[in-house]
């Protein structure tokens, strides 16, 4: 089978899951979902996946630990900021890794 | 609660996904899948995590059930989101509507539509979907066009992009309720141990779900959510 073909089927796969989990209960009129239990772990789950997709991975993502470990400092620090922007806080790591890589060019 | 009041609620979504998608577009091609593929796949998932994860799928034509397997895990939130969501639609929303909006759901037109003082009508939904859903998609276009020209250096600085998003995601949360820092902590602890102890490897796709899983049982035993007759928000 042609390599975009397969990839493109993969896309659609991975479309056709993410919308059925999305559209499954918004149509379906659930009653809200009795167990706490569940419910706790479902309110955790968001930002366990999110964090352990970031971490460790963040330390290594630029290919330099040195420009990733300021750029996730340089994240952290911004999100926590009473006026923290999403959009601020991405650029402004994207441009402290950049400072830094080309602080290192310089050493 | 207009069309228009969405569309001004959707635009820092806008620009911080415009932003971050361009560092997916570059990544994409970074690892040989195809621009259109790249603009096809952010269109019809929209979803950030989801796409970081499968775009790696994608790239190396892993097997199918990996895609469903870590698709189901990592969006599994989407679940529960809209499960919420639901809840506080306008009378006026039909089964089509709904059909049609659940494909929006993403963590931060969640939290923007939740918040909302009053229930959500579909005209404000569609206003608050679209822009981030034009951000989501031309970030991608531009990034996957433009990032076989751009020089190393620039195309790793900007994969931080999405790990800053997700951070920015979680710690204003983590500030707001104490108890969701050591549930992370353990799942971060997990995902080091699964990253750096190589017996662990063959696992390594669906790792960081397992960690979160693990993770998010533990913290619902230890500091379970309140129990609460009404809306529990995020």
């Amino acid at each position: 089978m042609n390599k975009t073909l397969y990839m493109l089927i993969l896309v659609f796969v991975m479309a056709l899951v993410t919308y059925i989990i999305r559209v499954l209960p918004f149509v379906l009129f659930k009653s809200k979902i009795k167990s706490n239990f569940i419910r706790s772990v479902l309110y955790y789950v968001p930002y366990t996946v999110l964090m352990a997709m970031t971490f460790p991975a963040i330390f290594f993502v630029t290919g330099n630990v040195i420009t990733s470990t300021v750029g996730t400092v340089v994240a952290i620090l911004s999100s926590l900021s009473k006026k923290s922007m999403m959009v601020v806080s991405a650029v402004l790591s994207v441009l402290a890794v950049l400072a830094t890589y080309g602080i290192l060019q310089l050493a | 609660m207009t069309f228009k009041k969405g569309l001004k609620d959707g635009t820092p979504i806008m620009l911080a996904y415009f932003a971050v998608s361009l560092a997916f577009g570059v990544s994409a091609v970074a690892l040989g899948v195809p621009n259109y593929v790249a603009l096809i796949m952010s269109m019809t998932n929209l979803t950030s995590a989801g796409q970081q994860a499968g775009v790696i799928i994608v790239a190396s034509l892993g097997s199918v059930l990996e895609i469903i397997l870590t698709q189901l895990i990592i969006n599994s939130r989407y679940f529960l989101m809209s499960l919420s969501l639901s809840q506080r639609l306008d009378k006026k929303f039909t089964l089509a509507d709904r059909f049609l909006c659940a494909f929006g759901i993403t963590d931060e037109i969640f939290a923007v539509a939740v918040s909302q003082k009053e229930r959500v009508t579909k005209g404000y939904i569609i206003g608050l979907i679209l822009l981030p859903f034009i951000g989501w998609s031309s970030g991608t276009l531009i990034g996957a066009l433009i990032g076989d020209f751009m020089p190393e250096f620039i195309v790793n600085a900007l994969q931080i992009a999405i790990y800053a998003m997700f951070i920015g995601i979680v710690l204003p949360d983590c500030v707001k309720n104490y108890k969701i820092i050591p549930v992370v902590l353990i799942s971060v602890s997990l995902s080091a141990v699964m990253y750096f102890v190589p017996v662990f490897a063959p696992l390594k796709n669906v790792a960081c779900v397992l960690c979160a899983i693990v993770a998010s049982v533990i913290g619902a035993i230890i500091f379970p959510i309140p129990k609460e007759e009404g809306e529990q928000n995020e």
